[in-house]
């Protein structure tokens, strides 16, 4: 997740990460990680980075974070449940696999090189 | 020819999302959507979300999702469906620049398994959870790219990467996709999306030829034929499980 600020709104880190925050800290799928400080509205990066174990790597110079995805249980993924991948069309247009809920869906990647 | 196996299957609840992974975004994938025509959703993953979501790490790979939004098979090598008859022959233009030669040398060893790919798809899309090839979560999850604290930190290092390549910050760029390649060695999508942005020429091989030229300093570790030859074409895709 790109970030230009180590404050972020609760919703904006929950979209850009896919974890929920909950009463029982942040939570995807049927995992939980307890939080030090449940964060209200705004959300500390650094701190979540903390709790979270998620790596963070800085640009200060201009202003930017990249916080990296987490690592639970050594693999990629932690539950089956599909994340709400939300990517443009090749007109800047949001879209959300979401939208596809009961189809079967083939998500497939390419590149132009 | 995924578009012609996505309008068989369309009907039977299928859809096909393509996802075009490109730090140069919907400038350099439209030619290619816009050649392929598409009826379904086709998206643009600059910084690679695909990765860090579903753990790709080569292009084409897929991920199946059934009808409840549960991955039943996870990130692999997805080829291109079989084609009925005789493929066509590929006729390079009669004069190709040696290191293209060397590229295709190394690129027809590459294996796949497009048959039982695409038996396995088509039993699915027929079977829906019946189908063998439909994987239980468990088995979604263990089947997954393995990923610890240091490859998470080559993730984002790439996103920092691939970022700082669109604002321009091409040296600075480098440095962060050295990083990822360093932490995450197995992905090729990392290599070969930082490879393609040095350019060689002008041509339509400029971005292919992933590699050193003449012409300045290579500023990565390796290149496309290097680690291709070190690590074994026949290498190059994971292998079809079941």
């Amino acid at each position: 997740m790109l970030l230009k600020s180590l404050h972020v709104s609760r919703s904006e880190f929950e979209k850009g990460t896919g974890w929920q925050i909950k009463p029982e800290g942040a939570c995807k799928g049927d995992t939980c990680i307890p939080l030090k400080d449940n964060p209200g509205e705004q959300v500390d990066i650094e701190q979540m980075a903390e709790d979270m174990n998620l790596p963070l790597v800085a640009e200060t110079e201009y202003g930017i974070w990249a916080l990296g995805p987490d690592s639970i249980g050594g693999r990629t993924l932690s539950t089956a449940e599909a994340p709400n991948l939300t990517l443009p069309d090749v007109d800047g247009n949001l879209f959300e696999l979401s939208s596809l809920k009961g189809k079967k869906i083939v998500v497939y990647a390419w590149a132009p090189y | 020819m995924w578009q012609a196996l996505r309008e068989e299957f369309h009907a039977e609840g299928f859809e096909l999302v393509t996802v075009g992974l490109d730090t140069l975004g919907a400038q350099a994938c439209r030619p290619f959507i816009e050649a392929a025509n598409p009826s379904h959703p086709s998206l643009i993953d600059q910084h690679h979300v695909m990765a860090d979501l579903f753990g790709i790490v080569n292009i084409p790979e897929a991920v199946w999702i059934n009808e409840e939004g549960m991955i039943v098979r996870p990130a692999e090598a997805a080829p291109p469906p079989p084609m009925d008859g005789a493929a066509p022959t590929l006729n390079p233009p009669a004069e190709l620049p040696q290191h293209m030669m060397d590229i295709m040398g190394e690129a027809v060893k590459i294996q796949s398994d497009p048959a039982a790919y695409h038996h396995a798809l088509k039993d699915w899309v027929e079977k829906g959870a019946n189908s063998e090839y439909a994987l239980d979560p468990e088995t979604v999850i263990a089947r997954s790219e393995p990923r610890d604290k240091d490859k998470a930190l080559g993730h984002a290092h790439f996103e920092m990467a691939s970022h700082l390549e669109t604002e321009g910050q091409h040296d600075l760029a480098i440095k962060h996709f050295r990083e990822a390649h360093r932490l995450v060695p197995e992905s090729w999508t990392f290599r070969r999306q930082a490879w393609s942005l040095e350019r060689v020429g002008d041509g339509p091989f400029a971005r292919f030829w992933q590699g050193p030229s003449p012409d300045k300093d290579w500023p990565y570790e390796g290149d496309w034929l290097t680690d291709i030859r070190r690590e074994g074409p026949e290498n190059y895709y994971s292998t079809w499980k079941g």
